[in-house]
């Protein structure tokens, strides 16, 4: 083969991000297309736990080994997307000592470090942890940020040569001579900024090998190209905290259950999660009950969660997979384990592989061992380098400095965007000119890392939002919402600052809506009030159709006794008055940034 | 001995001052109790009336779009005469500082977040900026700030079909101060005439920056950040020197503007005799029968009773706590007064951000004389009234009527409570 083998990867989860990076580093020639946003899917709507594989150390021990293995990788590879919080199994008087002991037997016999703490021991670790609660197993979990981890892995590809194509459906998967040959996108029919697509067309996409990446909806990519993939796609919804009630991976040790585990992220806590099947992985119900049932059952654990203020709830799919034939009715039982369909072997339609099942945790296994079988399709002889080589901001990255002194914003902002940028701290904070405000106070956000986002969202707001957690904090952006916006005017116009806004503002309300009451319904009123009372954003007259008629509204006091102007003096006074000391012009940051000229329609 | 007055107010915002000044006019003895006094801060300092009703709107007579609201708002229970009581206690309290007595008519003007609103009362800061006078503006936006992006308001300004032309300029201000400095120490700097470099104060050399970016507009608008106590002096000042007029557009938290209007509204209670105790919570009450006694306000741990003929709940609404709720239900804390409210928590709020969301009218249902009622429409108790935010009834985020409501319900509730102690 004299041309490089190309590769076209649908999906922006974990999955496909970690395959493309792979196979980019591979050498190979690979496109990424995803419909929204990257972890559009169920990647951006997980708890964010990584695994330290104690949670299938009983019922999949082969699941629970691959776990600790990743786990290790990517405190390695990712150390910017990863808290090491540590878990605990813990078991109430209620719950069987069989069970516990068979946890404690399967970490061991897995190889995750294992250790009994009292109860009265894991009180002092977990000082809100229920008065009654009788023995703990210790573990390593953590907290991974699938965010930042995708869009690194995203990035790097990049750097290798790849191309990523955000918000391009795929439409079509084209076959020819019975073989998959490629697959045709439409680009969104809206001026993102980003991506080589042309908004609003289709594009066909050529390419050696395709992988079907799409997780829950890997089913509907294999009924275009002719093929079925029975994905069961099972719901669960998680409820985020206003603060960390809990600085430990919390889970409840028993067999299995609806609302069993809280993970620390960030500044919040998850609580999670329930597992039921659903019919279409995009329209399924969102319900209060589910709410109720996490707080309600996860205060039996952590009794304060009953009182304590939720700022949202989120639902995400699961792509659960098994094989035709095994016939497990109740989704929890579905194996975790991941799938790798050959269309060719399977269907007799060569050009095509789906990935379905597996767990964030394992992505990059996952992504190791598909590149493998697509390098082995294609032809090319290239060793996996994925668990040694650090991504993107992980490189190098042991000392926080502190940051106040030398970018010249306040260390705890400072320090927190560190722990986000990692070995890229740098590069964002050390390149900006000028002052470098925080956008977003909840997260510590500042201007230059909003821009930094820009730079690879164009006008998608809520792409800025899960680079760098802006509006993802206790106010849901309130305050900053706005702010992101506004920083789109240099290159955009006033219409596209307020149509990227209102989609951001109207994302953060869909989750919202889930934690409407107490402090966070006050919190939601006082964003109403803001939004709509003091800016106007529900009554805009820029936003309507019919003009208003100035005319009709007052024109001022003096007006009305003829003296218009009177204060302001005309204009051969201006000349006249103190000319001064100018200062530097340049001092203006940019004539794009500052100077915005514009002509009234009328 | 024990604390007793003719009247007690509950709360510290428009509508409990304003309550407090309608009941003072009586010549009977008014006490003010509030937890915290900086409900305010959060305001813009406009004082809004009606903009929209029905989703329609933005209209220029807001008594006229009264028609349009549904019977249980409190402007359609109590009328038009209280709307224009409320206004008459505001004008006379805040005199000079504020401009749009002189007109039934609502004025549009631009805010923060660019486009203008429907407003009835505006700081004498904002006069000049009005969207219906047609001179060429200018807006002034600084380097370190993100509430305020001048190009966006420039432009948006523009696009809400303005009569004038618009440019929006970013500058550095000319006095640097630590990262993420408020507005208001820009304020403060302005106030002072801080020197800068080489000894200049900052009003001249900020009128130097400005000038350079001028050409030809009539007229500058900055965010409201123009001094604090000297804002008249400083807004002066800059006229004088750029020789045009010089407006502020009204911003978020921390909004200046609004927290000079709650210094004036307390400057105004202390000229009408009216005591004031804040920074401890109203905690309870006692009763007898369906007449109040006293209430109970918690300081530093102890119960210390208020008695009083005549109460004033105006304890604000889910904002200001006046409101509560739970994953249950909706109640008013201090009184446990009636607040009627769907059983399902998600019938509380639409699906559209910016939709007709029921949470946004929740409050107490209240009488023609401002009495709270049972869920059976009987008055809770015969001494207590309720002004301001605790009042259900009226969306007045998307109507545009926050301030209005307050001083409607609180010139009835206070005037009514004045009469009756």
């Amino acid at each position: 083969m004299t041309e490089t083998p190309s590769v076209l990867v649908i999906g922006g989860g974990s999955t496909g991000c970690g395959i493309v990076r792979d196979l980019a580093m591979r050498g190979l020639d690979v496109t990424l297309v995803e419909k929204g946003n990257l972890t559009h899917g169920t990647t951006g709507r997980m708890h964010g736990l990584l695994h330290s594989g104690g949670r299938y150390a009983v019922s999949d021990q082969a699941s629970a080994k691959e776990c600790i293995d990743e786990n290790r990788v990517l405190r390695r590879i990712a150390s910017h997307c990863v808290e090491m919080t540590g878990g605990l199994f813990v078991q109430r008087p209620e719950d069987d000592d069989d069970y516990f002991q068979k946890k404690l037997d399967g970490c061991r016999e897995c190889g995750i470090p294992a250790e009994v703490l009292s109860g009265e021991e894991a009180r002092e670790m977990e000082p809100y942890l229920a008065k009654d609660v009788k023995r703990a197993i210790r573990v390593p979990d953590g907290a991974v940020d699938p965010f930042r981890l995708c869009v690194a892995n995203a990035a790097d590809a990049i750097d290798h040569g790849a191309r990523v194509e955000t918000h391009a459906e795929v439409v079509d998967v084209l076959v020819e001579d019975g073989e998959i040959i490629g697959v045709e996108v439409e680009h969104q029919d809206k001026d993102l900024g980003i991506g080589e697509g042309e908004p609003g067309t289709r594009e066909k996409l050529y390419a050696d090998y395709v992988v079907n990446a799409t997780g829950a909806w890997a089913g509907q990519i294999g009924e275009m190209a002719g093929v079925e993939v029975a994905v069961r796609p099972s719901k669960g919804v998680m409820t985020i905290m206003n603060v960390r009630q809990v600085d430990t991976v919390v889970n409840r040790c028993r067999p299995k259950g609806d609302a069993d585990i809280i993970v620390p992220h960030e500044t919040t806590c998850i609580l999670g999660t329930t597992d039921e099947e659903v019919e279409d992985p995009e329209d399924y119900p969102e319900e209060g009950w589910e709410v109720d049932l996490m707080i309600d059952t996860l205060s039996e654990l952590v009794p304060m969660l009953s009182e304590a203020r939720t700022i949202r709830s989120f639902w995400g799919v699961r792509p659960l997979y098994e094989p035709p034939g095994t016939g497990t009715t109740d989704p929890t039982d579905i194996t975790r384990d991941f799938f790798l369909l050959d269309h060719g072997d399977r269907d007799d339609l060569p050009g095509m592989a789906s990935i379905v099942g597996g767990k964030l945790t394992t992505y990059r296994l996952m992504a190791e061992k598909i590149s493998d079988h697509v390098c082995e399709k294609v032809g090319v002889e290239a060793e996996c380098e994925t668990a040694d080589v650090p991504l993107p901001g992980s490189s190098d990255f042991s000392v926080l400095r502190d940051w106040m002194d030398e970018f010249g914003i306040r260390s705890p902002v400072g320090r927190r965007s560190a722990q986000r940028l990692g070995s890229r701290t740098d590069e964002v904070l050390g390149g900006w000119d000028g002052p470098n405000p925080t956008v977003c106070e909840c997260e510590a956000v500042t201007q230059a890392e909003i821009h930094d986002a820009l730079d690879h969202s164009g006008t998608d707001l809520n792409a800025v939002r899960i680079r760098t957690r802006a509006s993802m904090g206790n106010c849901q952006g309130a305050f900053c919402c706005h702010r992101m916006a506004n920083e789109l005017i240099g290159d955009y116009s006033e219409v596209v600052v307020r149509d990227s806004l209102d989609e951001l503002y109207q994302e953060r309300w869909k989750g919202e809506r889930h934690g409407l009451w107490g402090e966070q319904l006050s919190q939601a009123m006082l964003k109403h009030l803001l939004h709509a009372t003091t800016m106007n954003r529900d009554g805009d007259p820029a936003a309507s159709d019919e003009g208003v008629d100035f005319a009709a509204f007052d024109t001022g006091a003096s007006a009305a006794v003829g003296a218009a102007g009177d204060a302001a003096g005309d204009d051969t006074d201006r000349a006249a008055t103190d000319g001064g000391e100018r200062r530097d012009a340049s001092r203006v940051s940019s004539d794009s940034r500052s100077d915005g000229g514009h002509h009234a329609d009328s | 001995m024990p604390i007793r007055d003719d009247v007690l107010v509950v709360g510290g915002g428009l509508a409990a001052t304003t309550a407090a000044l309608a009941a003072a006019e009586s010549g009977k003895k008014v006490r003010l109790v509030a937890h915290k006094k900086s409900t305010l801060r959060q305001a813009s300092g406009l004082i809004d009336v009606l903009g929209y009703a029905d989703g329609d709107g933005p209209h220029a007579d807001p008594y006229a779009a009264m028609a349009d609201l549904s019977e249980d708002h409190p402007y359609r229970i109590l009328g038009e005469e209280a709307v224009r009581e409320g206004l008459r206690i505001f004008d006379e309290a805040v005199g000079e500082m504020y401009a749009g007595g002189h007109t039934d008519t609502n004025a549009l003007v631009p805010t923060y977040g660019g486009t203008v609103k429907p407003t009835a009362r505006y700081p004498a800061s904002v006069a000049p900026g009005l969207a219906s006078i047609d001179e060429d503006t200018l807006f002034v936006g600084f380097e370190g700030t993100t509430d305020f992006a001048a190009n966006v308001v420039a432009e948006h300004v523009a696009n809400a079909g303005v009569p004038f032309e618009t440019r929006g300029v970013t500058l550095p201000f000319p006095k640097r101060f630590r990262a993420d400095a408020r507005l208001t120490r820009f304020a403060k700097a302005l106030d002072e005439d801080e020197r800068v470099d080489r000894g200049v104060g900052v009003r001249r050399a900020l009128a130097d920056t400005v000038r350079e970016h001028t050409s030809g507009e009539d007229r500058v608008g900055f965010p409201a950040m123009l001094g604090d106590v000297h804002g008249d002096e400083v807004r002066e000042d800059l006229e004088s020197r750029l020789g045009m007029s010089v407006f502020e557009v009204p911003t978020g938290p921390p909004s200046l503007l609004g927290l000079k209007l709650e210094d004036r509204l307390f400057d105004a209670l202390d000229d009408a005799g009216v005591r004031i105790a804040t920074g401890n919570p109203a905690v309870g009450y006692e009763a007898d029968g369906d007449r109040i006694e006293a209430v109970y306000v918690d300081q530093k741990g102890s119960r210390v009773p208020y008695h009083a003929e005549q109460f004033v709940l105006a304890t604000g609404g889910l904002v200001g706590k006046g409101i509560d709720s739970d994953r249950e239900g909706v109640t008013e804390p201090l009184f446990d007064c009636h607040v009627p409210h769907a059983e399902d928590r998600y019938d509380w709020s639409e699906e559209a951000a910016f939709g007709d969301h029921a949470f946004a009218r929740f409050g107490v249902v209240p009488d023609e004389e401002m009495r709270p009622t049972t869920a059976s429409g009987e008055p809770q108790f015969e001494n207590l009234r309720a002004a301001g935010g605790v009042v259900g009834g009226a969306d007045v985020a998307r109507e545009k009527s926050a301030s209005g409501v307050s001083l409607a319900t609180a010139a009835v509730a206070g005037g009514r409570a004045g009469e009756e102690a």
